[in-house]
């Protein structure tokens, strides 16, 4: 029991740290970034190069995987999506799908479809709480996204460049008269959410030690589902929305079906949704006429 | 002489059946003096089964304005009804055309009552949101499919969600469905002239569904919602017969698609293709029929026309996809396009378009 709540929150995490990507862009640029998935399979995979071939220890080969997806995640908003941004919204999804295909297609050229065993960089050992057994990987994940989640709430809410964040997705025209750089802030956002990506996708990655150019669409697509879940456009939703989605999972997995998990977890995705339409924590928006 | 009397809709509806009756002629002919190769040959089912696929999700976001992610839930299950009701059949019935009849209808019936129960939920929200439900249909549909076991013998149908084993079938009987494995040993009953037939059903249905009272409703709606429900509209009807019309489509696509192979797994319709429909709808203009058939029949042949650069054929593919959706939105490219065929546009817009 204990060590499923343990696990459920540890996967939970890396859920909720993707879903802080898409829920940040979804805020600031109104789009769903499909291409996000596929950032994270990125990240895996120069972290596997740079420490399995390269020999580098796990601390810089992880920076080095989170510097390389903050690039590729301010190329792609400067080559797909900024020439798009007063077009409609499903342009830009069409778009993002693009990009998922070429980074998908691209990774399966450089590295192949062999599902490359990922080495655990993060340590191993496991010690007992109670009766329950609890891994390290599983404690520095929780961990790392506590301090993520803090770290970003204090960039939202005390510098000038989250404030500026907060603006423009408020209102990128009052923004814009008010002096902020509308475009800077938006290639800003898309840094910080694949520059999580990466993160996200070594902690995947050392839980689930497969990696193939499919990686990053399956856990993209769930992330997404808890985004949506906490309300999108809202940093603590993504996290609650996340770890929730996580703890389903895992339970779901123990006492009903493994089979049927993400069955399970869609349907309460659904329920949720029906009850609350905007999600746990998302604002209610009146129409206007 | 004859069409001036038509009304500019009709005319434009008459204009897709004559393209879809060239396209069955000139392949048909090039089938028959072998002049088409076997890649080819085999990708004339599928582009009928994308054709109907595409027209019945652009009912649904073009017509109706909702993005629909989970289209391939619907193909899925009107593939599976199809196999199932065909190969439990096969003792029966030995005529293959009322087969694959059979199997079709069954497709697009369970298809239908599918898209009442998932329809229900989800028109009642909006947006991003609507979107995200669909998906999320398409995944549930997908997973139960993959732990579903279903066979037949003197009995009836057996189901079960555990195994094979589980079904209890006697020394008889036949095990349709097998998971994760999908079915097998599928007799092939769809050729290209039941296809091209389902097409011509399908664009017949949708076109003269649009132009209906209920069509019109529907674009009213899409435009703007409070001022047609205002106007005594009753939104969720008409978003649900659009809805269950288009699920209805696709599992009739599903059915002829699953029949065309002798292997179909529920792996076949998750996510991605439900995508890679909405690119065709997409690609080819939201709400306009002509273009989703154009755009899916080019587009589902692309990646074989593109086989010679083997390894690279889905990278060009996306990049392709990537650059038609920026110059199509680009202001000066926009322009430019409007130079050389705005002649034609202009007559078009005021005779009311397509």
């Amino acid at each position: 029991m204990l060590s499923n709540l343990i696990n459920g929150i540890s996967l939970g995490s890396v859920y909720a740290i993707i879903a802080l990507g898409y829920t940040m862009v979804y805020g600031i640029a109104k789009m769903l970034n499909f291409a996000h998935g596929d950032v994270i399979m990125i990240g895996g995979y120069v972290a596997f190069c740079t420490n399995y071939y390269l020999h580098w220890p796990a601390l810089p080969s992880i920076l080095l995987a989170v510097v390389v997806c903050t690039l590729l995640g301010i190329i792609i908003e400067r080559l797909a999506y900024k020439p798009l941004r007063n077009a409609g919204s499903l342009a830009v999804l069409i778009t993002a799908i693009g990009v998922s295909y070429f980074l998908q297609n691209a990774a399966l050229l450089i590295w192949s479809s062999n599902p490359k065993s990922f080495p655990n960089m993060i340590g191993t050992g496991s010690f007992s709480i109670g009766k329950a057994q609890v891994t390290l990987p599983s404690l520095i994940t929780i961990a790392a996204c506590i301090i993520i989640m803090i770290a970003l709430t204090l960039f939202t809410s005390k510098t000038k460049m989250g404030k500026a964040m907060r603006a423009v997705s408020e209102d990128k025209g009052a923004a814009q008269l008010m002096g902020i750089n509308v475009n800077a802030t938006i290639s800003l956002t898309f840094a910080i959410g694949s520059g999580l990506a990466a993160i996200a996708g070594v902690l995947l990655c050392t839980s689930y030690p497969q990696l193939m150019p499919t990686t990053g669409s399956m856990p993209g697509i769930k992330a997404f589902t808890a985004a949506v879940f906490g309300g999108i456009g809202s940093i603590p939703g993504a996290m609650l929305g996340g770890i929730l989605l996580g703890l389903i999972e895992i339970f779901a997995k123990a006492y009903i079906s493994t089979e049927l998990s993400d069955a399970i977890v869609f349907a309460v995705l659904i329920i949720v949704l029906l009850v609350k339409p905007t999600g746990l924590l998302g604002k209610k928006i009146r129409e206007k006429v | 002489m004859k069409m001036k009397k038509l009304s500019p809709a009709s005319r434009s509806g008459f204009i897709n059946y004559a393209i879809v009756l060239v396209f069955f002629a000139v392949f048909q002919t090039l089938l028959s003096t072998g002049n088409l190769s076997n890649n080819f040959t085999g990708q004339l089912i599928p582009i009928c089964a994308y054709v109907v696929m595409a027209i019945s999700l652009n009912l649904v976001v073009g017509i109706s304005g909702e993005l629909s992610l989970g289209h391939a839930g619907f193909m899925s299950i009107g593939a599976f009804t199809g196999v199932i009701v065909s190969m439990s059949l096969q003792s029966s019935v030995s005529s293959a055309p009322l087969r694959l009849l059979a199997a079709i209808v069954a497709g697009t019936l369970v298809a239908a009552v599918a898209g009442v129960i998932i329809g229900v939920p989800v028109l009642r929200l909006n947006g991003d949101y609507l979107a995200i439900v669909t998906l999320a249909f398409g995944e549930i549909i997908k997973n139960i499919l993959n732990c579903l076991y279903v066979g037949v013998d003197g009995k009836g149908l057996h189901i079960s969600m555990k195994d094979a084993n589980a079904l209890n079938l006697d020394e008889n009987g036949l095990v349709i469905l097998k998971g994760p494995m999908g079915a097998t040993g599928i007799t092939k009953l769809s050729g290209f002239v039941s296809g091209i037939i389902l097409v011509l059903i399908a664009l017949f249905i949708i076109q003269n569904f649009v132009n209906s009272r209920s069509g019109r409703a529907i674009k009213a709606i899409r435009d703007n919602r409070i001022a047609a429900e205002a106007s005594g509209l009753n939104v969720i009807k008409y978003k649900m017969m659009a809805f269950v019309i288009s699920a209805a489509m696709a599992g009739a696509a599903g059915a002829l698609y699953a029949l065309n192979y002798s292997t179909v797994v529920p792996k076949k319709f998750d996510f991605n293709t439900s995508i890679l429909i909405l690119v065709f709808v997409v690609l080819g203009g939201i709400g306009n029929m002509r273009g989703s058939i154009i755009s899916a029949a080019i587009l589902t042949v692309l990646p074989e026309l593109l086989r010679e650069f083997r390894d690279y054929r889905m990278l060009i593919y996306a990049i392709v996809l990537i650059l038609v959706m920026l110059i199509t939105n680009n202001p000066s490219a926009k322009a430019f396009i409007h130079r050389i065929f705005g002649r034609r546009r202009d007559e078009d817009a005021e005779k009311g378009g397509a």
